[in-house]
């Protein structure tokens, strides 16, 4: 109780950060919401050290063949040497997960910003004018969510780079479909939100008080619409990775020269399953399912915290003893917070 | 439940309901919140207990724990006895069981409280089929037959029509009716006429009275308001904060408070004590001045959706307001007063006659107004929906003198709002706090610091205190009085509370169905009204006194022989 009544000049470190989305959500958080947004949390976690650290900690790079001068070999089964094993093309499975993951990090973080900045704009845009223009773009959204995703990836993939490239034209071209995909749900939410803060009255008092209409809307709109983003953003992440072992999986993501990507690994490993040789596409598969699982995790949690409705909260205290214990310092470092 | 209604008018029967040692305290996302503080409260049959008290001082939780309706969130210590049987921990089936029977509750709002998708008789022999096998002609039958008793007229017919086809405060007698329908022997009415207009609410007060004292039910109302209170309640319990400060008879408790909150309390509400304010003309010269706002024919149109007709909100209205002058705008619901406030803003679109505000003709386009806005302010009803609850306060009131160029950037107008903050009386320091952080009123104060920044000469008040409680709307009001002179501002001030008008207003315009009944000074248009609307409206509104309500009831022609149990 005194975290909450301590008066204004005890804004600090701590109370800065608990104003951050995912901070704040996690300190609200109790029993099996708290264990589940921990578990997604954690997995992430894993997964964006080893994209950043992947030079450091992979044995081998994602496209080397042979290590001084002896080849690897194609489809040997895990050993010292390879701990995962090699693939049909002569990989090491272990360096290739662990560089697939980068991969994915980059398309997830470049397909995001690229859906966010166009999305937001736009829904702003067309949400607080209103007009033709909002229903033009209303119009071209459904249109788009009216195509089937990975076709509309596909087709985007091939416009831009011809169907295989570098690894960064690769990525590039990966993010750039599944920015096609995502920028009509940005648009939707930030659309909504705006309709809805556009009658609110303290928009109608800007409106009053004489402020041009960019103001209000970038001052007074925008950043009272941004509430749902960081749900939609985790939610999106997780189906960015799909979209692109999808494309990488039909054949239309990255060159195994350029970068190792999961779903072209799995797409190599078909033949392998038959005959037996299981590390080839257990691995990769198990990373896809792993790194969507985490983000799904975060994303479904946050979705539950953000309404009161199906946010779970500690019971009220049963005996003034209890109650005590509950604000003592000591029983609120045990339950995570920061007194 | 018959027998109770000729044995139950005495005082020492058994109480309907029993509270003892009642806490409730809910678990919030802030901590434990301790909504009741361990309170004993009883109401016998016959008898009507009005709980009053601020919001959050825990009246309504009171009154829903006695039909066990409290949220998952909440834990209940003590007991509620209600008609002998403790309410405290019992099953859901055991509580459905009592719920229509012993208790049954009457809501705030009667367009929510019926399913706007079934016929109003349906939902009648709903009730009754859910406690007691029925057929469909006897519910039917059953149905008309409490229709007639709350005074619907020609309830045969009525009883198959739908919740959208009745007045709200025809809704709400069917609401009483529902209510009603199982002969309970306790009635919670919880602000049972907050969402009515006055004229409606001294219908619904009558009912309530004669169906207390046809039925011998105990009602159990919860209200803020002191009219009320002192129209209907025998006795009253006042509550603060999770406490009851006081319980007495109504006329003792109005003659002689004993407790200094309940003094307060009546000493904030609202008289109509026809003060005379007569206009002294403004800054800028006498009344011979240039009108601050001058409309003539004024009419407001909203289109009306695909294949219906437009609704014509105001029209034909004609009224000046001059420099310094403070116009009261009253009006019930549906009046238009609202829209013609939203007019002079901009807001919303003149379509014939003219307004011209500050010189600027908004039959134009609100475009018109360009360049003026600096000279305009605006209050609005909501305090808690007018900020943006992202910035803080300072910046808030910071933001039409950025705008208007008076200061570069919200931290170079501080100066500025620091003083608007001390003239609003509010401490320098809740520039830095954010909107969420401060109550109600002090919310309101800060709305009127920005909607003052400019120095404006004239200022639209929406309700501006219909949002507040009493004590806090008594305390705003003063200050708007204080600034008003300060300033010199001319107002139009909204309201739909004639009290209030009482207390600020030169002039009175009533409006009455997007037309003008009256208009003229306020001492005159309250004291010797000519138009026999105003003479209802006035006649309507309860006053705060039990006494002079039963004088001015008896003269409305209601049977006197009501008035005199509660002493």
């Amino acid at each position: 109780m005194s975290a909450t009544t301590t008066p204004t000049p005890r804004r600090s470190v701590g109370a800065v950060l608990g104003r951050l989305p995912v901070v704040h959500q996690f300190r609200q958080s109790v029993g099996l919401q708290r264990g589940m947004l921990t578990a997604g949390l954690v997995i992430c976690a894993i997964f964006v050290l080893t994209a950043i650290l992947a030079p450091v900690i992979a044995p081998y790079g994602f496209a080397q063949l042979s290590q001084d001068g002896e080849r690897f070999g194609a489809q040997q089964p895990p050993s010292a040497e390879h701990l995962l094993g090699t693939t049909v093309g002569g990989y090491d499975v272990l360096s290739r997960v662990i560089w697939g993951s980068q991969t994915a990090l980059l398309v997830i973080v470049v397909a995001v910003l690229l859906s966010i900045f166009l999305g937001v704009l736009l829904g702003l845009v067309s949400g607080y004018l209103g007009g033709w223009l909002d229903r033009v773009l209303v119009v071209i959204a459904d249109a788009v969510y009216a195509f089937p995703s990975l076709l509309l990836a596909i087709v985007a993939a091939i416009v831009i780079s011809g169907g295989r490239s570098t690894f960064f034209g690769g990525i590039l071209a990966a993010a750039v479909s599944i920015t096609v995909v995502f920028i009509p749900q940005y648009f939707r939410v930030i659309r909504a939100e705006a309709v809805r803060l556009k009658a609110e009255p303290f928009v109608e008092s800007a409106r009053v008080i004489g402020a041009s209409t960019p103001r209000i809307m970038f001052r007074h709109v925008l950043r009272n619409a941004t509430r749902t983003l960081p749900l939609i953003v985790t939610l999106n992440g997780s189906e960015a990775i799909l979209t692109l072992a999808g494309l990488g999986f039909l054949g239309f993501g990255i060159e195994p020269t350029s970068g190792a990507e999961w779903g072209y690994d799995l797409n190599r490993s078909i033949s392998d399953v038959t005959s037996g040789i299981w590390w080839t596409s257990i691995f990769p598969g198990a990373a896809i399912v792993l790194v969507v699982l985490g983000i799904t995790l975060v994303g479904e949690s946050l979705n539950d915290l953000a309404d009161p409705r199906l946010r779970a909260r500690r019971r009220a205290a049963a005996t003034p003893a209890d109650a005590a214990a509950a604000s003592t310092p000591m029983a609120r470092e045990e339950l995570g917070e920061v007194p | 439940m018959s027998e109770q209604t000729t044995a139950g008018r005495t005082a020492d029967a058994t109480p309907a309901v029993d509270i003892r040692d009642l806490s409730i305290t809910f678990a919030t996302d802030a901590g434990d919140v301790r909504a009741v503080r361990g309170i004993d409260l009883d109401v016998r049959p016959g008898e009507v207990l009005a709980i009053v008290g601020e919001s959050g001082s825990g009246k309504t939780v009171t009154g829903r724990s006695i039909l066990g309706l409290l949220p998952e969130t909440a834990r209940v210590d003590g007991a509620v006895l209600l008609t002998g049987t403790d309410v405290v921990g019992l099953s859901r089936a055991q509580l459905r069981g009592l719920r229509g029977p012993a208790a049954a509750m009457i809501f705030q709002e009667p367009s929510t409280a019926l399913n706007p998708v079934f016929t109003v008789g349906w939902q009648l022999a709903e009730g009754l089929r859910a406690h007691g096998k029925l057929s469909k002609a006897e519910g039917r039958r059953a149905a008309v037959e409490a229709l007639r008793r709350v005074g619907i007229p020609e309830p045969e017919s009525r009883v198959d029509d739908y919740p959208h086809q009745f007045s709200g405060g025809q809704k709400q007698r069917i609401v009483i009716a529902m209510a009603l329908a199982l002969k309970p022997s306790v009635i919670i009415a919880d602000e049972p006429t907050t969402a009515l207009d006055v004229t409606v609410q001294a219908e619904i007060l009558d009912l309530l009275r004669d169906l207390r004292d046809d039925t011998g039910t105990a009602i159990v109302l919860i209200t803020h308001n002191m009219g009320v209170v002192a129209d209907l309640a025998d006795r009253v319990a006042v509550m603060y904060r999770g406490d009851i400060v006081e319980t007495a008879p109504v006329r003792e408790l109005f003659a002689t408070p004993r407790a200094e909150y309940t003094k307060a309390l009546l000493a904030a509400v609202p008289r109509l004590e026809i003060a005379d304010r007569p206009y002294a003309g403004g800054a800028t010269g006498g009344a011979d001045a240039e009108p601050v706002v001058a409309a003539r024919d004024l009419e407001i149109t909203y289109p009306g959706r695909l294949g219906r007709k437009p609704f014509r909100a105001v029209h034909g209205v004609t009224f000046d307001i001059r420099p310094g002058e403070v116009v009261g705008l009253v009006g019930e619901s549906g009046s238009g007063k609202t829209t013609i406030g939203r007019a002079m803003a901009g807001l919303t679109r003149v379509t014939g006659g003219s307004l011209k505000v500050l010189g600027a003709e908004l039959a134009d386009g609100a475009k018109s107004l360009t360049g003026k806005r600096q000279d305009l302010g605006f209050v609005f009803q909501d305090p808690a929906a007018s900020f943006n609850p992202l910035l803080t306060i300072a910046d808030c009131i910071a933001e039409p003198l950025v705008v208007h160029g008076a200061a570069e950037s919200p931290r170079d107008a501080r100066d500025r709002v620091d003083e608007l903050l001390a003239a609003v009386q509010l401490p320098a320091e809740y520039g830095d706090r954010f909107p969420h952080e401060l109550s109600g009123g002090q919310r309101q104060r800060a709305s009127l610091a920005r909607a003052l920044a400019l120095d404006p000469t004239f200022l639209i008040a929406d309700e501006p205190t219909s949002a507040l409680d009493v004590s806090v709307q008594a305390k705003v009001l003063e200050l708007f009085a204080e600034l008003q002179e300060r300033f010199g501002f001319a107002c139009l001030f909204i309201t739909h509370d004639l009290a209030v008008v009482d207390l600020l207003a030169h002039r009175v315009v009533v409006l009455h169905r997007g037309e003008i009944a009256e208009q003229g000074p306020t001492a005159h248009v309250l004291g010797s009204p000519q138009d026999a609307y105003t003479q209802r409206l006035i006649a309507a509104l309860p006053v705060p006194d039990p006494v002079e309500q039963a004088a001015r009831r008896a003269a409305r022609g209601e049977p006197a022989r009501r008035s005199d149990r509660s002493g």
